[in-house]
């Protein structure tokens, strides 16, 4: 799948554009290698789920060019629509019909004859989880059901490609591993899939290669490892025992990090970033012990996408699940 | 676990074949809500025979038919039109809830032609139509109307009723592909009723002001209603213009130019939601 220089301006009214009236996809640049999946992380307006509607066939482009499957979006729709599975961010099934009678449909449409219809719907339920639901309609589905038959339909031909849109927003936690087994799953089979998300431990855990967007185009491009590389280095954090001796902590680690530490007095929280991370580790615990600090936890991790993006961009990603570690970090 | 994904058939997504089969595997989705699902039908149906109640016992009292005549004979026609009108908002909401839902993008996401697509919900519409008019003509006859005519222009006046049906359901196609929201419902439903009243349905267009008269006079709704009226042999079916002379072919004429104007709109808005 190759996307280069797309661009895209609605007609503006609908406040689906940018920012100060920006164009919603302005030099868009992508491509995946086949087998790839790639997660497509931006903030809420970046142009992630415009990028998806025009590589899907759903949206005209203004400019550039995009192949998905090695056909033109633009002038080859219907071969592109042969071979693509859109899970957009609606749970885009009927809702008064059963899991069974939508895959059973989606089949048909498809231009599956009955039986393999029949056949194939059976399969995904199981394959997915949903096989003792019966003729219950949809409705009745809690929301990680609804996602998991949201994927099944997708999944009906095998497509070469799967664009999943934001497939795991309002799910509970457990709604939420459900759908990221079966991501999995797909993966494994080869199926090249583009991932959107805001949630940023969702890249982390499901792609191998990591497009960051912003403002209508991608700004950084990388393995999960690699973006995180990029800010340099892994962090050190650990927590003081005693609360008055934070400032003195912050002091003695200064010279162990690269950067300045970054402190919590509330919660004696004290964290830096490092070069080295295991060498770094031992010389903490050398200067502390010096300095006479105890300390409650002490802690070395490679930076979250969370932080990737805050360096990236100089914004924070505004979403509030995060906020609280970002807090603390 | 790995599966073996099936091959589809054979043959071009977008030819007149997968056009039909599209098209009828939407039908049967159609259907199958209300089997599903009969509360709204049910509630429809019910709403429908309610409506001809109340004009029979409640208004009919205080009805005089110009020309004479007895005033269930002459209302009968005019609510079966009425029923097919009321028809719009059911195939608005249908249309717009798929848009919504995201189910309409998934669709387009897949090798079907726009078309099959829209004409799945049509001909879905127009199977819940014939029930609702032979509910209609079932409850009619138990109020007391009857058709006086020979059994080819029942059948006929039945034929153009459905007709009328047929422009009014893409009418409902092409307003829920261009409207959204819950509001927009309510404005096709709120509509609905006048538009009817601004026809001879209920009352002679004779006995409204002149202006307004020829307004109503004018109204498709109108002669389909004086069609059928003549064809079941019911009065009330005379006037001196030219409109009410022409109903006859005007009720074939008027379904036909707008099923030429919103069929084709419809398919063209279907393709600008790329834009």
């Amino acid at each position: 799948m190759i996307a280069e220089g797309l661009r895209k301006r609605y007609g503006g009214k609908d406040g689906r554009d940018g920012k100060d009236g920006k164009p919603a996809l302005d030099g868009f640049d992508l491509t995946i290698p086949k087998g790839t999946v790639c997660g497509l992380l931006g903030p809420n307006g970046a142009g992630k789920t415009t990028s998806v509607r025009i590589l899907s066939t759903l949206l005209s482009l203004d400019g550039g060019r995009a192949l998905v499957g090695g056909f033109d979006v633009a002038e080859q729709a219907t071969e592109v629509r042969r071979r693509i599975g859109l899970v957009g961010q609606h749970a885009a099934v009927d809702e008064v019909l059963g899991g069974r009678q939508n895959l059973v449909m989606f089949g048909r449409l498809h231009h599956l004859g009955k039986r393999a219809a029949t056949t194939r719907a059976d399969e995904l339920l199981a394959r997915f989880g949903l096989a003792d639901t019966g003729s219950k309609p949809v409705k009745a589905y809690s929301g990680g059901m609804r996602r998991r038959l949201d994927l099944a339909v997708g999944m009906i031909l095998s497509p070469e490609v799967l664009f999943l849109d934001e497939p795991t927003v309002g799910l509970d936690p457990r709604g939420r591993g459900e759908v990221w087994q079966a991501v999995r799953a797909l993966a494994g089979q080869g199926t090249t899939v583009l991932l959107t998300t805001q949630y940023l431990d969702e890249a982390d855990q499901l792609a191998t290669q990591i497009n960051v967007m912003d403002h209508g185009r991608v700004i950084a491009e990388g393995t999960p490892g690699e973006l995180k590389s990029r800010i340099g280095g892994d962090r050190i954090e650990f927590v003081v025992h005693d609360r008055t001796q934070v400032g003195t902590a912050a002091q003695a680690i200064a010279r162990v990090g690269v950067t300045e530490p970054v402190v919590d007095p509330d919660a004696g929280r004290v964290g830096v970033q490092v070069a080295h991370g295991t060498d770094a580790l031992r010389e903490t615990v050398r200067v502390l012990d010096q300095a006479g600090i105890d300390i409650d936890d002490l802690s070395l991790r490679r930076p979250t996408l969370d932080e990737v993006f805050l360096h990236l961009t100089g914004r924070r990603t505004t979403e509030p699940e995060h906020q609280g570690r970002e807090v603390n970090a | 676990m790995t599966l073996v994904a099936p091959t589809p058939s054979s043959g071009s997504p977008g030819s007149l074949r997968w056009a039909l089969a599209d098209s009828w595997t939407l039908t049967v989705r159609g259907v199958s809500h209300w089997v599903r699902n009969p509360g709204p039908v049910i509630f429809s149906l019910a709403f429908n025979v309610l409506i001809v109640l109340m004009f029979v016992y409640l208004l009919g009292g205080a009805m005089r038919v110009p020309g004479g005549g007895d005033y269930r004979d002459f209302l009968m026609p005019g609510m079966f039109a009425m029923t097919m009108l009321f028809g719009i908002a059911a195939t608005t909401q249908a249309v717009t809830a798929d848009v919504e839902r995201g189910i309409t993008d998934r669709f387009r996401s897949m090798p079907m032609s726009a078309a099959a697509m829209l004409a799945g919900r049509a001909v879905a519409d127009m199977l819940l139509s014939v029930l609702t008019l032979a509910v209609m003509v079932v409850t009619a006859l138990a109020v007391g109307w009857r058709p006086y005519g020979s059994t080819g222009e029942f059948l006929a006046a039945l034929g153009l009723i459905l007709l009328l049906r047929l422009a009014l359901v893409w009418i409902g196609v092409y307003l829920g592909l261009a409207l959204s929201g819950a509001e927009a419902i309510t404005g096709v439903q709120t509509l609905e009723f006048p538009v009817g009243f601004l026809s001879s349905a209920f009352v002679a267009t004779a006995t409204m002001p002149g202006w307004l008269g020829a307004i109503a006079d004018w109204n498709p709704i109108s002669s389909t209603v004086t069609a059928t009226r003549r064809l079941f042999g019911n009065p009330g079916a005379v006037g001196d213009s030219w409109i009410v002379e022409h109903a006859l072919p005007m009720a074939v004429v008027w379904p036909v130019a707008l099923l030429l104007i919103f069929f084709p709109l419809s398919v063209a808005k279907w393709r600008s939601l790329r834009r």
